[in-house]
């Protein structure tokens, strides 16, 4: 019996330090989540602006821009992928990935051939592994998201977008690049502290929505400086990029809210496990003293009637 | 005299908002000065550009705005930018050795950083 309460003590220890592990990182996540969300809340107003003054710039001009326009046959749908850099946050890349699967399939009964960008090294690992060809992939900032690596992103997709304007069914256009003809971002929407759902959304060609009960927002005209066609150049690039941004910042706070539950479940599995485990190890040694006992007293007796005759 | 509310939002952070008289800036077709009730107006920033604000309670405010665009209501003014230095946040010693970069666009970036500091280039 001593070698069966040596490797349950053995146990106890490693689920004890386990556990310390992911208490860690469940604090870490905690205290992360608060600083995501203060992001989320702090990038708004900008993105807010840039909406009204797009769609004031979108009713003065007459929205021929091509990130406005659908392309009549479209035939490469650009997908960008938002995960984490790591795991350990429960079921996370897995429902992000799945709804990529979803939207991928979707993309090809309509006849689109997907082209995927990938952010996060789960993602990039997940499609390298099955051996899916990636036209892009960033990494390193899944948690901590800065505009300048939104604006990288944006800009390599805004280049394909464009590209993709000339390509015909037999191969790239005139440029001589093979380009996308739409662009969708499936990223993880931060509902809550107990809810955060993958979600696959379009972003260009936008879709522009004409609402009539709306409120006349702002019927003034305004001044371009430069003329709207060349200030639409200019702000529908940076409207992409901050698309992104908002994604990137809502999925850094999911993952960190993920990460959290998890972390939690695993440390609360650890106390059960260590709970359990002592019980055993406690019934194992009373079961060895017992035996030690019963050997000794039986010992004596043998002895006893030994002396006797 | 006549006052408007101005802020200044960059894509990270609101930078700064509050009530000013006037608010200067070079939009890519030239100098632009705005003051209360200004006709509505959208403007692209050139890259890199020095934003003077003429606050109400904190005097003069000169920004570094990145890759800014301008929007102009009824009296209110807001400033859009991708990113955004203040004064106290300038490095001046090291935009005046970027000042002779090699690199147009860090020169660029190093004049309007001097400028915005309030010091000579």
């Amino acid at each position: 019996m001593p070698a069966q309460l040596r490797v349950l003590r053995r146990r106890i220890r490693s689920a004890g330090s386990i556990k310390k592990i992911t208490k860690a990182q469940e604090l870490i996540a905690t205290s992360r989540i608060a600083r995501a969300q203060a992001n989320v809340r702090a990038a708004r107003p900008y993105a807010e602006e840039i909406t009204r003054v797009l769609s004031a710039l979108a009713t003065a001009s007459a929205l021929k821009h091509p990130l406005l326009v659908e392309r009549e046959t479209p035939r490469r749908a650009g997908i960008l992928v938002v995960t984490a850099d790591r795991g350990l946050c429960g079921g996370y890349n897995a429902n992000v990935l799945r709804q990529t699967e979803e939207l991928i399939s979707l993309l090809r009964e309509q006849g689109k051939e997907p082209v995927l960008y990938a952010i996060g090294r789960r993602g990039v690992s997940y499609f390298n592994f099955r051996g899916r060809e990636l036209a892009g992939q960033w990494t390193g900032f899944s948690e901590q998201p800065r505009y300048e690596n939104a604006s990288e992103v944006a800009e390599t997709l805004v280049a394909a977008f464009t590209a993709g304007a000339d390509d015909t069914a037999e191969g790239p256009g005139a440029d001589g690049v093979l380009g996308v003809d739409e662009l969708h971002i499936v990223y993880t929407e931060f509902k809550s502290m107990v809810s955060q759902v993958a979600t696959a959304h379009r972003m260009a060609p936008l879709e522009v929505e004409y609402s009539e009960n709306e409120e006349p927002v702002e019927n003034i005209s305004y001044e371009f400086e430069p003329d709207p066609e060349e200030l639409f150049d200019v702000l529908l690039p940076k409207y992409i990029g901050t698309r992104i941004f908002a994604a990137l910042l809502e999925s850094a706070a999911s993952e960190s809210a993920s990460r959290q539950r998890a972390m939690k479940a695993a440390t609360d599995n650890a106390d059960e496990l260590i709970r359990s485990l002592n019980l055993q190890a406690n019934g194992a040694r009373q079961a060895q003293i017992t035996q030690e006992i019963s050997e000794i007293v039986g010992g004596v007796d043998a002895l006893a009637a030994a002396g006797d005759e | 005299m006549a006052e408007m509310d101005v802020q200044l939002v960059a894509v990270e952070r609101s930078v700064w908002s509050g009530r000013a008289t006037s608010v200067f800036a070079r939009t890519t077709e030239g100098e632009i000065g705005i003051l209360p009730n200004h006709i509505p107006l959208l403007g692209a920033l050139t890259d890199v550009e020095v934003v003077r604000i003429d606050s109400v309670d904190e005097g003069q405010l000169y920004f570094v705005v990145y890759g800014g665009f301008l929007s102009v209501g009824k009296d209110r003014v807001s400033v859009l930018a991708e990113s955004v230095e203040l004064r106290d946040e300038i490095d001046v010693d090291a935009a005046r050795s970027d000042l002779d970069s090699a690199d147009e666009h860090t020169a660029k970036r190093a004049k309007a950083r001097l400028r915005a500091a309030g010091q000579p280039a």
